[in-house]
């Protein structure tokens, strides 16, 4: 069966460092999926092969295949422009543009070359009540994104990624500089967009994985040590690792 | 009494130190507070003599078209009119502004976004090393290229406000290329990321993002270069002609308020009218400075309450 996104035999090495030792993995098209795992481990590179975004280090190597919807991502023919139109990514620390609201969730669209200033309205409108945030932010859309609070700036960059409607959303620990009521808006945004996207969402919370994900995968120092279905994989995992770290015995 | 009280009540030996770092720092400020307050005081207090001693009206003297201070008429009074150097000086300071800024600007997002490390290292080598070069070594070159250059190719005797414009360019050109670079820096790399990750291309996320949030920086460089410009006397000296006439256009011989100064202040008297002139120009001079430091406060200001 052809899954919606897939990985296979990927390495990755910083100069020498091998980060990556051969992850096979592969995501159905639409859902939540979530990558556990201590730091280090390589969930974050892994995330960031999937729209190449660790191609900006330097010196980083990569070897395998990474195929999304039926394309490769590291063919040489590859627009990493369109690619990561369709691969959205939300990071860590929220990071809005010194702009307006308004200007950065239609900073992608006005990018694309859209000017129909009533298309970006609808647009600007559109994502940001997904990104649960219209309403706090719907009178001051032309004030800079940096009055706002940590949490509303982070459903702003959602925004922001959800207007240019990407198939796929890549999350690297979204919440993680959150307060828990923040924490919480995002999560449950996540679960009411998930039938129309494909999430993958990086997590140190294990709570929030089991919450929110649909299936979960656990790295351990750069390889896969197990992936499935969530519950299955918190309830009755397979190896020792995924149990010890589960329950709190290490990591 | 006991040691330990005996310890506690006792200034301690880096407490002492402490104490002489800060008197060592105090007097340094000091020193400098009153050296600055006391060039102003003494080039204002000259500078305006001629106003108040000699009976120059203020307003004459900023916008009257000729200088001859060493010729009095029938009443008296010598022709002060400083607008030829005043011109002259903007002239010479905005068109080399206006040359450098796209070779500043461009040189700088090479070596922050495109090059690699080792050209970027070599750039600022380069860049490093324009500052070192006496002025007196870009006159020279000036007065023997550029001048020649346009005395061929537009005429005229090849000296005037053109000349000193594109010495000048030379000049700030390094400044305001390394004060570009550092704001450029101070972009804070998340802001590309997230550009680069919406899928927007090397050259958007330069011209949408970061040229956008380094504005009120490389503004702050560019006015620190016409700072520069402006205050320069040596090399603007030696391409400009000294024809303290109104310029006729940019290839004609003209004057700006440094090379006046720097030509007349050995040939004058101390007390006399055309002394006091002088010292007018100067504070002109020192009060642009002024200015260029208020407009460089007020652009960083703004900067800081965008972000």
């Amino acid at each position: 069966m052809n899954e919606f996104i897939e990985t296979k035999d990927v390495h990755l090495y910083y100069g020498e460092k091998e980060a990556l030792k051969g992850i096979n993995l592969s995501f159905p098209a639409r859902g939540i999926n979530a990558l556990i795992g201590p730091s280090g481990c390589g969930k974050s590179t892994y995330l960031r092969t999937l729209n190449r975004m660790n191609d900006l280090i330097p010196g980083v190597t990569m070897t395998g295949s990474v195929q999304i919807n039926g394309q490769n991502v590291y063919s040489p023919k590859t627009d990493t422009v369109e690619l990561r139109k369709k691969v959205g990514m939300v990071f860590q620390q929220p990071n809005p543009f010194p702009f307006s609201i308004y200007e950065n969730v239609t900073y992608g669209l006005r990018i694309a070359g859209i000017k129909d200033k009533q298309l970006l309205d609808e647009r600007v409108e559109e994502s940001l009540k997904q990104a649960a945030v219209w309403d706090e932010v719907k009178d001051t859309l032309h004030k800079s994104a940096l009055s706002l609070s940590g949490g509303q700036q982070q459903r702003v960059c959602i925004a922001r990624v959800l207007a240019v409607k990407p198939d796929v959303i890549l999350l690297d620990e979204p919440t993680s500089a959150l307060d828990p009521v923040s924490s919480g808006l995002i999560e449950d945004m996540l679960l009411a967009i998930r039938d129309n996207y494909t999430i993958i969402i990086v997590t140190h919370n294990l709570q929030q994985a089991s919450r929110i994900s649909d299936r979960t995968a656990f790295f351990l120092n750069g390889e896969l040590i197990e992936s499935g279905q969530t519950k299955q994989i918190f309830m009755q995992p397979q190896k020792k690792a995924t149990d010890d770290y589960i329950s709190g015995r290490f990591g | 009494m006991d040691p330990i009280k005996n310890k506690i009540q006792n200034t301690s030996k880096e407490t002492r130190q402490d104490l002489y770092g800060r008197i060592i720092s105090y007097s340094c400020i000091i020193l400098i507070v009153v050296v600055v307050l006391s060039i102003f005081f003494f080039v204002a207090s000259k500078g305006i003599a001629t106003f108040t001693i000699n009976h120059v009206n203020l307003w004459n003297f900023l916008s009257g078209k000729n200088w001859n201070p060493a010729v009095t008429d029938d009443s008296g009074h010598a022709e002060l009119g400083a607008l030829p150097m005043i011109v002259g000086s903007f002239g010479v300071t905005f068109l080399a502004a206006l040359f450098a800024t796209p070779f500043a600007v461009g040189t700088a997002l090479y070596m922050t976004e495109i090059a690699s490390h080792r050209d970027e290292k070599f750039l600022q080598s380069v860049v490093e090393l324009l500052v070192g070069i006496p002025s007196v070594v870009y006159g020279f070159i000036g007065l023997s290229v550029v001048v020649p250059f346009i005395r061929h190719h537009f005429g005229g005797s090849g000296y005037g406000i053109l000349s000193g414009a594109i010495v000048l360019f030379v000049m700030v050109l390094p400044t305001i290329t390394s004060m570009t670079v550092d704001s450029l820096r101070a972009v804070p790399r998340f802001y590309k990321e997230a550009s680069l990750a919406l899928g927007a291309t090397k050259w958007q996320t330069i011209y949408k993002v970061i040229l956008r949030a380094a504005t009120s920086g490389i503004l702050t460089a560019i006015i620190f270069g016409m700072a520069r410009a402006f205050g320069e006397a040596l090399a603007v000296q030696m391409v400009i002609g000294n024809n303290a006439v109104m310029p006729k256009g940019l290839f004609s011989s003209a004057s700006t308020l440094t090379s006046v100064l720097t030509m007349g202040i050995g040939n004058t008297v101390m007390g006399t009218v055309s002394n006091n002139a002088l010292w007018s120009l100067a504070l002109i001079l020192l009060l642009m400075s002024l200015v260029f430091n208020i407009i460089v406060r007020l652009i960083g200001r703004k900067g800081r309450m965008q972000s």
